[in-house]
């Protein structure tokens, strides 16, 4: 279909003007925007954007949370022929220089002070950026800055403007063509600058439209946005696919709130990346541990018929009778007031993406009766390459291209895909396009992977992170460091993990205890602790740890492929990674690189085989200052099991 | 929607900057509790829109002079006078009619109940309903909740606690407490807001986040603030101007700046350095 996102919201608000288009819940209550209003909302604002000298091809930044005026600047600048370019609310003032500098960005729409203040700080070095817009005022009235104003005066001006040239819209949108850029995402990028990835109205809804196609999505979806808009994901299920369906989109009170909202909406269409998942699934078991013995038991007794049970349930096999009965016995019980309580009541699909998810995770919300799948994808393509098919979702691969895609893997065993949505190029910059996009139009994901019997494709890990290990016993064994990492942080008590080992004799690994699961088991084990940093070194932590390293190490075991992978040292590092360090990427990737580097003297002490090392660490505080943490930390040795014995 | 929202940040204006008439003006005060000289012979004004600080090494009266203020104690001598208008005999409740509000050294909240009952006990002077309308939340009774409702959520909102809105008080961490009682005392809309030491006993990152709050609520709403409190730096860095009470009695008075080089009070918080430390 070629249409642009600015038609798509004038043809909703023409067909269905009353039906709610976006929730916001404020002062308690959901208050809802209907097609027609918002078209009416984005028509001020284009207008009043538009007054401002907002022309065709120019980049309009957008930073904030999930928050419907922001969303309906995003259309505006749509309508202008503009390019919407959301950057990520949580970076630091410095992070977004390089973005607005690159693009060439004179204006922008921000949520609130925060993000005016980091903007301002910015400004002297890029004075291109000549007007500010804020949707919350609260705190700005005594900013007396050249260019700064409130979105509301945004949209008075709009408004004005409108009324004196009634046309002015209708013509911009009339204007503008599908195959112009609509919007521009900066890819975090776990190496190096950040590219911006340029996509047009075209393949951003044509993908869009693909995804929806494939499960069957209508405009009575309920979703919740809350990831940052800047991240592809979010993006499509929230705006690209929220324009192309015409369904509902909510946006939560406040980041905190986003558990007690999930449960009051109830979406029917969900989307997180798998740490999301992790977070849910350790608060249950640490709410569970502190339930009393005869509730424990009940949730063990039911949970092992899940995991035995439900799995098949969902992938429609046969199961017998009696199982059938206590299985809904156990929903009756207690899988459906556990979904009600993750806010999955009303479910029907939940789309896990952006990183491997571990299976036992996987496993775990399929069990309870949660339609779970894995799709595939990346900004450059729009997100939908391969989901998988109700009833085929598996652990460990990400399921079947959808329509429109083309995929083939490389004789070096990288996945390329060509699709409709690919992206036009990286901004500016023609030569990691040419890296990244052949002659043919190709695009070469860097991912390694292969399609199975069935048609699934099996991603292994990002091709240039798999390594061999060097020398030793495993002489030349196949080393993921991803596959590694995942295992280990299924374990409530690991949040974080960093493997090394391409190249070594040896694996070894850092990992981040989770602060909540761990404080949690502190607490009952009367173990007082200070801080992240102190709890982090304690022997017992240690311990607890290795445990779960030797139970990875017996899982690996019985892999022959990866038996070389076992972890042999380890340590508990004395932060948190952090992307403020420049550790994770924005959406919470490790950053392994980047990490061995700046913790080189810990890489080393863990193969030269110390019991110890001190180290000291720069750090950056949320408000931007800076500090060091230091500490002693102690290296612990893990038990490894020699290959192909099966893990107990 | 009806009713009274007063919170509307545009009523307040450029608050912090134009700082007005004297909005509260003790004179003369002097407190006894039997032969004990609590306050003797205290004067000082509070200008409208402006943060008034009071500080004073331990049992230098503070609390005694935010109680006064606050009709809990009658002074024996001296006078308070609010909007020009000199009360004799005032309690608590008239005080808080007029307009004055405050928080509580030691948190005074209901703990079994909620944040947002908490807070709405705080519009108690605005509810116009009988008990009896109340008890069957019916017709004017059940718009009046809306009314104050919002108004509630509309603090809820400013001091960024949505998360608990439904939490029992008694289960917040202090420092969150200490911002429900501080979201209780802006219910009443209250022109002149008095703080008992609004940061004792918090991180560094509460008292940030206090002191941000105190600063909004003076700028956003331009409520005058009084407030009592112990650490300096803060003390130095939000107030406009700072009462200084030693032993009952006033030794210092100023900006900031004038009270830092005042030697008296110096000597009060550090010793003299004959007379050794405090």
């Amino acid at each position: 279909m070629q249409t642009t996102f600015p038609r798509l919201l004038l043809d909703h608000a023409a067909q269905r003007p009353q039906a709610p288009a976006l929730r916001e819940k404020e002062y308690g209550i959901w208050q809802t925007l209907s097609w027609s209003a918002l078209a009416t909302l984005v028509r001020h604002i284009a207008c009043g954007l538009a007054e401002a000298g907002v022309a065709p091809g120019d980049h309009v930044v957008v930073i904030g949370e999930n928050r419907p005026r922001l969303q309906a600047a995003m259309l505006a600048a749509q309508s202008l022929g503009a390019v919407a370019v959301p950057l990520y609310q949580d970076a630091a003032a410095a992070e977004f220089a390089f973005p607005i500098d690159n693009a060439e960005v004179a204006y922008a729409v921000v949520e609130d002070q925060e993000q005016v203040d980091k903007l301002l700080e910015i400004r002297p070095a890029c004075p291109r950026l000549s007007r500010i817009w804020f949707d919350d005022p609260r705190g700005l009235r005594h900013y007396d800055e050249p260019g700064l104003a409130a979105v509301d005066a945004l949209i008075a001006a709009g408004q004005a403007v409108d009324r004196q040239q009634p046309r002015l819209f209708d013509e911009a949108v009339h204007r503008v063509r599908p195959e112009d850029v609509a919007a521009m995402f900066f890819t975090s990028g776990t190496t190096g600058k950040p590219k911006g990835v340029v996509h047009t109205h075209a393949g951003l809804i044509d993908r869009a439209l693909a995804g929806a196609a494939f499960d069957k999505l209508t405009n009575a979806e309920e979703v919740l946005a809350y990831m940052p808009p800047a991240w592809v994901g979010q993006n499509v299920f929230s705006y690209a696919q929220w324009l192309a369906c015409g369904y509902v989109v909510n946006c939560p009170e406040s980041s905190e709130t986003v558990l007690i909202d999930l449960k009051e909406i109830g979406p029917t269409y969900y989307f997180a990346p798998p740490r999301i998942f992790e977070g849910l699934l350790t608060s249950v078991m640490i709410r569970m541990e502190d339930a009393s013995a005869a509730k424990r038991w009940l949730f063990q007794r039911c949970l092992a018929l899940a995991r035995r049970v439900g799995p098949a349930l969902m992938d429609g096999q046969r199961v017998g009778v009696l199982d059938r009965v206590w299985y809904a016995l156990g929903n009756f019980f207690m899988y459906g007031p556990l979904r009600n309580t993750l806010g999955f009541s009303r479910v029907r699909i939940a789309y896990t993406a952006g990183e491997a998810i571990g299976p036992d995770l996987f496993r775990f919300y399929r069990s309870i009766g949660i339609n779970l799948k894995q799709l595939y994808g990346s900004t450059e393509t729009a997100v939908f390459v391969c989901l998988q098919p109700d009833h085929q979702a598996r652990a460990d691969t990400v399921g079947v291209p959808i329509d429109g895609v083309e995929l083939r893997v490389s004789p070096s065993g990288e996945v390329q895909v060509r699709s409709p949505g690919l992206l036009k190029g990286y901004y500016k910059n023609p030569q990691a396009t040419a890296e990244v996009l052949d002659a043919e139009g190709w695009y070469h994901t860097g991912d390694a992977g292969f399609l199975d019997a069935g048609g699934h494709l099996k991603i292994i890990d990002r091709a240039k992170d798999v390594g061999r290990i060097a020398g030793g016993a495993n002489d030349g064994a196949m080393f993921a460091p991803k596959y590694v990492e995942n295992k280990l942080k299924f374990f409530p008590h690991i949040k974080e993990a960093v493997a090394f080992g391409d190249g070594r004799e040896r694996v070894c690994a850092f990992i981040n205890i989770d602060v909540t699961a761990v404080g949690n088991w502190a607490e009952k084990h009367n173990l007082p602790y200070a801080g992240y940093t102190d709890l982090a070194q304690k022997p017992e932590v240690y311990a607890l740890i290795r445990d779960c390293v030797e139970q990875v190490n017996a899982d690996l075991a019985a892999d022959d492929k990866l038996a070389g992978s076992q972890i042999c040292r380890f340590l508990v590092l004395h932060k948190e990674l952090d992307a403020d360090d420049g550790e994770l990427t924005r959406t919470r990737k490790v950053r392994r690189g980047f990490i061995a580097e700046r913790y080189g003297v810990l890489v080393e002490a863990l193969y030269a085989g110390r019991a110890s090392q001190f180290i000291e660490t720069p750090v950056t505080f949320e408000d931007g200052r800076s500090g060091t943490v230091s500490a002693d930390l102690k290296i612990a040795d893990a038990k490894t099991f020699p290959a192909s014995r099966k893990a107990a | 929607m009806e009713g009274s929202v007063m919170l509307a940040p545009q009523a307040a204006g450029s608050a912090r900057r134009r700082r007005g008439e004297v909005i509260l003006d003790v004179k003369n005060i002097s407190l006894a509790f039997g032969g004990v000289k609590a306050l003797t012979d205290i004067s000082f004004d509070v200008r409208e829109h402006e943060v008034r600080a009071i500080i004073g090494p331990n049992g230098a009266g503070k609390s005694s002079m935010l109680n006064c203020i606050n009709g809990v104690y009658q002074p024996q001598q001296g006078s308070i006078a609010f909007r020009g208008q000199t009360f004799k005999h005032m309690n608590s409740r008239q005080v808080a009619q007029m307009g004055v509000a405050r928080t509580f050294q030691n948190l005074a909240l209901f703990k079994g109940m909620s944040v947002l009952d908490n807070i709405m006990t705080g519009r108690n002077l605005k509810m116009r309903c009988n008990l009896f309308l109340q008890a069957l939340r019916w017709g004017p009774a059940e718009r009046e909740e809306i009314a104050q409702r919002e108004a509630v959520e509309r603090i809820i909102d400013f001091l960024e606690i949505q998360a608990h809105r439904k939490t029992p008080v008694g289960r917040l961490p202090y420092g969150l407490q200490k911002r429900v009682d501080l979201g209780r005392a802006l219910a009443m809309e209250p022109s002149v807001l008095l703080l008992d030491e609004p940061m004792a006993g918090m991180n560094v990152e509460e008292k940030q986040d206090m002191c941000r709050f105190i600063l909004d609520v003076n700028d956003e709403f331009g409520t005058t603030i009084v407030l009592i409190e112990h650490d300096m730096g803060v003390v130095m860095d939000i107030s406009d101007r700072v009462v200084v009470l030693d032993y009952g009695k006033k030794i210092g008075d100023g900006t900031p700046d004038d009270v830092r080089a005042n030697a008296d009070v110096i000597r009060a918080y550090l010793g003299t350095a004959a007379g050794g430390s405090t």
